[in-house]
């Protein structure tokens, strides 16, 4: 990746605001056709500007407003809160109580620090092309039950510029759910629970909901080559121990011997899963075919973060918005 | 709804219009009562009615909701509390169960943690109470509600079959079951309970829901109207409070559900901050220990640390500066610049001591909504380690706190009855060595408190007492023809009777 300037920012801002920022499309998607009353004009808008100047509650009269205001500002990032009932720039006038949220896309916010504990090749900020996969699945799994499960139609992923993704769906529908409901839909989505302190965070049931089938269903489309092959995640000792940790003790021993055998994670991962599904251990009752998902989903399913979705204010990074780090 | 300072004069009903008032034995509370009712059993219903609630608080905390136990208890509380329904005269406790309601709907709405509770339980009560509902008043109490459940054709239903199945709560259900029930299809934001806990098959915007399970979509609906209801109840409120007859028990009657909120002290600037490290392992609770290590640790916490710690700090007595200061020299040795501490987290520190912002005073959060509220995920300490931990890593935990072995399983047991708070009422025994704790925990600053107390031996800090008491026997409450004299008796019955529901609360 080519390193860049920080300095040279303000610059390359000036110029993007004037020439590459698409406004005529930005607007017409936030003004949805003009239906429903000032729906654009009770928009908030947050800039970010030079020197972490961070201001809120920015609202605009119509496109030329919204392009003349970002020209002249340059913000390094910009935020979409949610439409009010009084035009954000006034909500000082407004009295109290009576300024409120009501209506807001609902957004999801993918972050690849959340999977730190499961990817090799980098953590934090960084990404590359072994662990990008995890976004993809993310996406896939997310498109398909937003699209079949919820039949939600209008939906744009994009790049968040640094390391995640972000989802807006923006039904007339959805912009008007609760912040109950929307914290129900990441509910819905979520399969992976617990923090540091927690070692196994998939625990599955005998009865696999259609929703965790399809997600499986499409995580085994990408295990092979993301897992086993790009995280080598059966490679070592060192990291095989971690996937023992999500399987009953009593096949541990077991399975650290004949690891020691295989030459590879592919071979590993069948052995592991032969040994999860013979005879004598699905007895216990602590083995079974749902095991080797509860691995495959812990390691690969999408991790969202509530407090982005369930919000009706939250404020999230615009499409279009470059990522002042990054500068992508 | 009318009040009368002297006797009532009830209106006497004949049986059949009686009948027609209350159909069902459970209603959505959509209208209001609109007899007159003395001031006396206006009072009486309502402190009845908190007890009542209280009670399914309670048995919500220390027992899974649903088990045979917690069934048999609640019902043998409602029994003792006169809520039952299974009485010969059915419309006497109906009424009772709609007055009620309404009146604690004037004392509930008042703000956004009252609301919540009231809410909770309510639902909790509802959902009892559909639950020994036999399965025919199901479906006539159904019908001749508001709601409008449109079951699916035959067809559609067997295209869905196994889907439903999968989905479906009930580890038994077969084909054959199936078969018999009917389905609904409904929009899915109305199924909230149900697919929160993908608990229903979702398709293209519908859930599908078998009759068994409806009652979750009846909750959903009962919460969505009782949460408008309040709002809308709020905001008349102010009318109803100018009344000089009921301000005092209203007032009265949500004070004494939030107990101590640990907010304002009087102790503030008594820590200092070289004390909080010893502070921390001897007088902290298991989750604010956490917190701290894990902060000295990493010189860093996310959001929900710095929220649930922050704020317990300011419990325990540190001033807004005291704050900024520890914040910031931890961070600080994270080599993270001063100036970005400035900008970034000073803020949102003046703001949770209520010096930004619409300057709302934030208090400390209580063990339940550190329990139910923001789980932990990765990269977070905060959260109950009773409940959010791994039993495994909770027990090396209490292991390298020196806990006995025997103490250590204790509590391993106690977490596995999803008693967290008994847990850690259990750790502060072990702790502190004494045999009972003598108090019954419900926030991380009462723990700090009462272990300040045992070690230092002073009385200097809480302002209510919070020991229990030997309840006392309610006296009986006269009636008075003259409702001057009523209304004095009645001020003076209040008294007694509110000393009664201070003391059912600490037991």
């Amino acid at each position: 990746m080519e390193t860049f300037d920080p300095a040279e920012l303000p610059e390359l801002l000036k110029l993007y605001y004037r020439r590459l920022f698409p406004y005529a499309q930005y607007y017409r998607w936030l003004n949805y056709g003009g239906v429903t009353k000032n729906y654009f004009q009770h928009r908030e808008f947050s800039f970010t500007l030079k020197d972490d100047i961070y201001i809120r509650y920015q609202s605009f009269n119509n496109q030329s407003d919204l392009e003349k205001e970002m020209q002249k500002m340059n913000p390094y990032k910009i935020d979409i809160g949610a439409v009010y009932s009084h035009r954000p720039n006034q909500h000082n006038t407004v009295k109290l109580g009576a300024f409120q949220a009501q209506e807001k896309e609902l957004v999801f916010d993918i972050d690849m620090t959340d999977y730190d504990d499961v990817r090799r090749c980098c953590s934090s900020a960084d990404i590359c092309s072994k662990c990008w996969t995890l976004m993809t699945m993310a996406i896939r799994i997310i498109d398909r039950a937003l699209k079949e499960d919820f039949g939600f139609k209008h939906r744009l992923w994009v790049y968040s510029g640094r390391r995640g993704v972000h989802c807006w769906v923006c039904d007339e529908s959805v912009r008007k759910l609760s912040s109950a409901v929307r914290s129900g839909i990441v509910e819905y989505l979520s399969l992976v629970k617990g923090g540091q302190d927690v070692k196994k965070k998939v625990h599955l049931s005998e009865k696999i909901h259609p929703f965790v089938r399809k997600s499986i269903n499409i995580i085994k489309k990408y295990f092979e080559d993301y897992a086993l092959v790009d995280q080598d995640i059966l490679e070592n000792k060192e990291s095989w121990d971690k996937i023992l940790a999500l399987v009953p003790e009593t096949i541990h021993e077991k399975l650290q011997q004949n690891f020691q055998k295989h030459h590879n994670s592919l071979q590993r991962w069948e052995y592991l899963k032969k040994t999860i599904s013979s005879q004598d251990n699905t007895k216990n009752d602590k083995c079974g075919p749902w095991l080797e998902w509860e691995i495959m989903l812990q390691y690969c399913f999408p991790r969202l973060d509530i407090n982005v979705s369930k919000g009706i204010n939250h404020l999230l990074k615009s499409p279009f918005s470059v990522h002042p780090k990054t500068e992508k | 709804m009318q009040f009368s300072g002297g006797n009532r004069r009830r209106l006497r009903l004949g049986g059949d219009q009686r009948n027609a008032c209350y159909p069902h034995s459970l209603q959505f509370y959509l209208e209001p009562p609109s007899e007159n009712i003395s001031l006396i059993e206006f009072e009486s219903l309502a402190i009845d009615r908190v007890k009542l609630l209280k009670t399914v608080e309670n048995l919500g905390v220390s027992h899974v909701k649903g088990t045979e136990q917690y069934q048999s208890k609640l019902e043998a509380e409602i029994r003792r509390l006169k809520f039952s329904f299974r009485v010969k005269n059915e419309y006497e406790r109906r009424r009772r169960d709609h007055i009620s309601h309404f009146i604690l709907r004037l004392a509930y709405c008042q703000s956004e943690d009252l609301r919540r509770w009231f809410i909770q339980q309510e639902m909790d009560l509802l959902r009892f109470r559909f639950s020994i509902l036999p399965k025919d008043k199901i479906q006539s109490f159904l019908k001749d509600s508001h709601l409008h459940f449109e079951a699916i054709s035959y067809e559609e239903r067997s295209l869905r079959e196994h889907e439903i199945i999968a989905s479906s709560t009930s580890s038994s259900a077969s084909k054959s079951e199936l078969e018999l029930e009917s389905v609904y299809k409904i929009p899915f934001a109305d199924a909230l309970d149900l697919f929160r806990g993908r608990k229903v098959y979702l398709e293209d915007g519908f859930a599908y829901v078998p009759l068994k399970d409806i009652v979750a979509i009846v909750l959903n609906e009962f919460r969505a109207k009782l949460s408008k209801a309040l709002a809308l109840t709020a905001r008349s409120l102010p009318a109803v409070q100018s009344d000089e007859r009921l301000q005092p028990l209203l007032n009265h009657l949500s004070h004494s559900y939030t107990g101590q909120d640990y907010s304002t002290q009087g102790n503030a600037g008594k820590i200092s901050l070289d004390q909080i490290d010893s502070l921390s392992t001897k007088s902290f609770p298991p989750c604010m220990r956490q917190l701290h290590k894990a902060l000295r640790e990493n010189h860093h916490l996310r959001h929900g640390g710095r929220m649930q710690y922050g704020l317990f700090l300011k419990g325990i007595g540190l001033t807004l500066e005291q704050a900024l200061q520890f914040w910031k020299q931890e961070f600080i040795r994270g080599k993270m610049d001063p100036d970005k501490f400035d900008k970034g987290y000073s803020y949102n520190i003046r703001h949770s001591f209520g010096k930004e912002g619409k300057r709302t005073d934030y208090t400390p959060f209580s063990c339940m909504k550190i329990i139910l509220t923001n789980p932990p995920g990765q990269g977070d300490y905060h959260g109950c380690p009773f409940r959010h931990s791994d039993p495994e890593l909770l027990k090396q935990k209490l292991q390298s706190y020196k806990i006995s072995p025997d103490g250590i399983s204790q509590i391993l047991d106690l977490v596995k009855g999803t008693h967290y708070q008994v847990a850690c009422q259990k750790y502060f025994e072990m702790t502190h060595n004494v045999d009972d704790c003598g108090f019954s925990l419900s926030h991380p600053n009462q723990f700090f408190f009462e272990s300040q107390r045992i070690l230092t031996g002073s009385k200097d800090i809480r302002k209510e007492s919070i020991q229990p008491e030997a309840p006392q026997p309610k006296p009986s409450v006269q009636k008075n023809k003259d409702a001057s004299s009523a209304l004095a008796s009645l001020n003076s019955s209040l008294e007694v009777d509110m000393e009664g529901l201070e003391d059912y609360f600490n037991e």
